[in-house]
């Protein structure tokens, strides 16, 4: 019987959500006030979760396979955390960056549904209860891509609306085929039923459809068209939770969780995955190197980078599952970094174009400092977080004799150091524009929360063993050890 | 709205529709309501429950906005009042979630089942039926209220 | 077997409405032809011929139950599916809305800024 926080880490952000809007008609702040809290109190359960025993919450006091039963197990735990922080420091940054936006409140509204829709799909154990919680997600952040209702960006929104409702009816067929042949939709019963099957061709289809649905959700490169245009649309919080958190977790971490919890990872469907991430890793960086506008180059980078983290799960080894594990992590430090900062330079300068920037660096020093920790990160560059995960994903990958995936991902790490090159070289140095000559640093707020994750940026990669050794790993063993965890849902 | 502005939209041949219309609606909109209330309130022993029974509010109202006008339909409730109800039926769904804590589960079923098949038992099915209903209900009129006058100022932007 | 082939037709028309169409509101009709046909999907696994109310009352004969008593889940999960179908429909019509609004034009290949 796992603690109370599993039902508030989601309850908590729909309360606080309903309570932002019925305030809100009265009080304009009203957003600005709650949602950092709602995510304070969030990160804090998901802090205090770290430490507790694996352990199963059944909501209503049904027991599984009967009800819906929440899971925590050392995967979930990871998520919890990742998530829960970029959406404290998003919605801190956004405070302050919202402030030229009307219908504040909606938007605060939205933010805190599109986490409370997170935090279910990470925490729920049951294929319907995280269908559910991912059309939360997904259409709250359906509606926050368009929020700036111009027109690049409500086209953004109905392509990645269209392409994102196209995955999730998918899922549902998925879902469907899997209830007809268990007779349930317990993830932990359906491992039961399915460990002991014979290979079958329909559960293998039902699984084609999750990895359509969920890679779609990721960005994968089959299905990556939507990802380059809506994730620059948003505002810069936004920009910052849709490629630091909500692609991994409504994308890959249900992915993993249903390949290895679920099917007991059949060789085919870790073959696919491995030459997906393999094609995404290559394609994502050539499209991102002709790019100068800053969001959208970033976009095509989070295309590429989860290309990596395919890599590390398609190997199915211990190592490559930390190791993607941990580059999950940190692609959401630097990644949510990334947007943030970029938002600063936006909101100082008024463009997104590279090529009208320049020589910021003398008069935005914190956001300069910042973009350069998250560029140097996302490179892979020693002393950060980023070289430490692509090196584990790089070692997993020639452990597993996958050679050619080897090759793959430290060539593209050579692309991603040009292309942020060029970003440094055109943002921060050269001439001042004579335009930008009154040139403010941007906000407090803004600038704290720049600071916090470039100093985290920098501490993972220095403790980074730490980091592996106490968190990473048990996951991984978590994830293959599938008897594991279906007696802790069914028999616990 | 003043009293004499509703009986002239009522009479009135060129706000909404016609006459016959009218009339059909104006018997008809109290039973829609009536029975709204029935689906909703035998929710847990009947099918349908808090959706179904919040749709059929909801049309109520869009019924009303059709055949009359959509200022009389804002008269009698207005797009603030449909968000705030909105709201409430959410909030009141989730509080009564919370409520289960208190008996060791989130949702939990709190109060006393009574016997089956009787209005008053299922513990807090009825009251989640309700609190949906309210919710739905508003929700769904809340949308159409704001596509119709959005695009009546598409329209009128055009001309 | 003919209804599920019948079923996924059913969905692939609204695949192929959804993706191929130019016209907003014609793709708006495709999304709900796929949930629909989804949803049927859902009803047909579990529909069960001459079957009963799945309520179980204590003078109730098992045998009999366990072999005409329908499958609720499927009710259940088809509700949830439909109010989420139902928001999804209602967030794509405002955006075809606000769409047209800017663009002045129903017709999906004319808008077209978003390139590279």
């Amino acid at each position: 019987m796992a603690s109370v926080m599993l039902p508030l880490s989601v309850g908590i952000p729909l309360l606080s959500a309903v309570l932002i809007l019925l305030i809100g008609k009265a009080w304009r702040n009203a957003g600005a006030l709650f949602a950092p809290i709602t995510t304070l109190i969030t990160l804090v359960f998901a802090i205090d979760l770290l430490g507790a025993d694996a352990g199963t919450y059944w909501m209503g006091g049904w027991p599984p396979p009967f009800g819906i039963v929440l899971v925590l197990d050392s995967v979930s735990k990871v998520l919890l955390l990742v998530v829960n922080m970029v959406a404290f420091l998003a919605s801190v940054y956004a405070v302050s960056y919202m402030q030229k936006y009307t219908a504040q409140n909606k938007f605060y509204a939205l933010f805190i549904l599109m986490l409370a829709g997170m935090n279910g799909v990470v925490l729920t154990g049951d294929l319907f209860n995280l269908y559910v919680f991912l059309e939360i997600a997904s259409i709250a952040s359906y509606a926050l891509v368009g929020f700036g209702v111009e027109h690049e960006e409500l086209e953004a929104g109905f392509k990645y609306l269209v392409l994102g409702t196209i995955a999730s009816t998918m899922l549902l067929v998925g879902i469907a085929i899997v209830y007809n042949l268990t007779g349930s939709v317990n993830m932990a019963d359906v491992a039961r039923f399915v460990s002991g099957m014979p290979p079958n061709k329909a559960l293998l289809f039902a699984l084609a459809m999750f990895l359509f649905g969920f890679g779609l959700k990721a960005g994968l490169v089959p299905f990556h068209a939507w990802l380059p245009d809506a994730h620059p649309s948003a505002p810069a919080p936004v920009s910052a939770m849709l490629s630091g958190v909500l692609i991994k977790a409504i994308g890959v971490y249900p992915l993993i969780r249903i390949t290895y919890s679920v099917f007991g990872a059949p060789n085919i469907i870790l073959n696919l995955i491995l030459w997906l991430g393999v094609i995404s890793a290559v394609v994502g960086v050539f499209l991102a190197l002709g790019q100068y506008d800053i969001k959208r180059l970033m976009a095509y980078h989070s295309v590429s980078q989860m290309g990596y983290v395919a890599i590390g799960i398609g190997l199915g080894t211990p190592l490559g599952i930390a190791a993607a594990l941990f580059h999950m992590f940190n692609h959401a430090l630097f990644k949510s970094l990334l947007f943030l900062s970029a938002g600063s330079l936006e909101s100082a300068t008024g463009t997104r174009d590279l090529r009208q920037m320049g020589g910021l660096k003398k008069k935005m020093p914190i956001t300069s400092l910042a973009t350069a920790t998250g560029s140097l990160s996302i490179a892979g560059v020693p002393p950060f977080n980023g070289f430490f995960s692509k090196l584990l994903i790089i070692i997993a990958a020639i452990m597993a004799k996958q050679y050619v995936a080897a090759g793959v991902a430290a060539f593209v790490s050579l692309l991603t150091l040009a292309s942020f090159t060029k970003v440094m070289k055109y943002s921060l140095l050269g001439k001042l524009n004579e335009k930008y000559e009154r040139l403010k640093e941007s906000p407090v707020l803004m600038a704290i929360v720049l600071t916090i994750l470039s100093v985290l940026c920098l501490g993972v990669g220095l403790f980074y063993n730490y980091f592996m050794d106490s968190i990473f790993n048990p996951a991984a063993n978590d994830l293959l050890n599938q008897a594991k965890y279906i007696s802790m849902v069914i028999g616990g | 709205m003043k009293q004499k502005d509703i009986e002239q939209i009522i009479h009135d041949d060129h706000t909404g529709m016609s006459l016959i219309v009218k009339t059909v609606a104006r018997m008809m909109i109290a039973v829609i309501i009536l029975f709204a209330f029935y689906i909703i309130l035998y929710g847990h022993l009947t099918p349908g429950g808090g959706f179904a029974g919040g749709v059929i509010l909801a049309i109520a109202y869009t019924l009303m906005m059709l055949a009359f006008s959509r200022k009389m339909a804002l008269h009698k409730f207005s797009d603030f009042w449909a968000s705030f109800w909105d709201n409430i039926g959410m909030l009141a769904f989730i509080i009564l979630g919370f409520l289960g804590l208190n008996s060791g589960y989130f949702l939990y079923n709190f109060i006393w089942h009574g016997k089956p098949f009787h209005l008053v038992s299922a513990g807090i099915i009825p009251l989640a039926n309700i609190a949906i209903g309210v919710k739905v209900g508003a929700c769904l009129y809340a949308i159409f209220i704001g596509l119709s006058i959005y695009g009546r100022l598409i329209i009128k932007e055009e001309e | 077997m003919v209804v599920y082939i019948l079923d996924m037709v059913i969905l692939v028309i609204g695949i192929y409405c959804l993706i191929a169409k130019r016209h907003l509101i014609k793709k708006i009709i495709g999304m709900v032809l796929m949930e629909y046909s989804v949803n049927l999907f859902l009803i047909l696994i579990g529909y069960r011929h001459n079957g009963i109310a799945p309520i179980l009352m204590p003078d109730e004969n098992r045998v009999h139950f366990a072999q005409y008593g329908v499958d609720p889940l499927p009710q259940a999960l088809v509700l949830t599916s439909i109010v989420i179908g139902l928001g999804t429909l209602a967030l794509m019509a405002a955006y075809a809305m606000r769409l047209y609004e800017k663009y002045r034009t129903f017709d999906m290949s004319e808008i077209r800024r978003l390139k590279g």
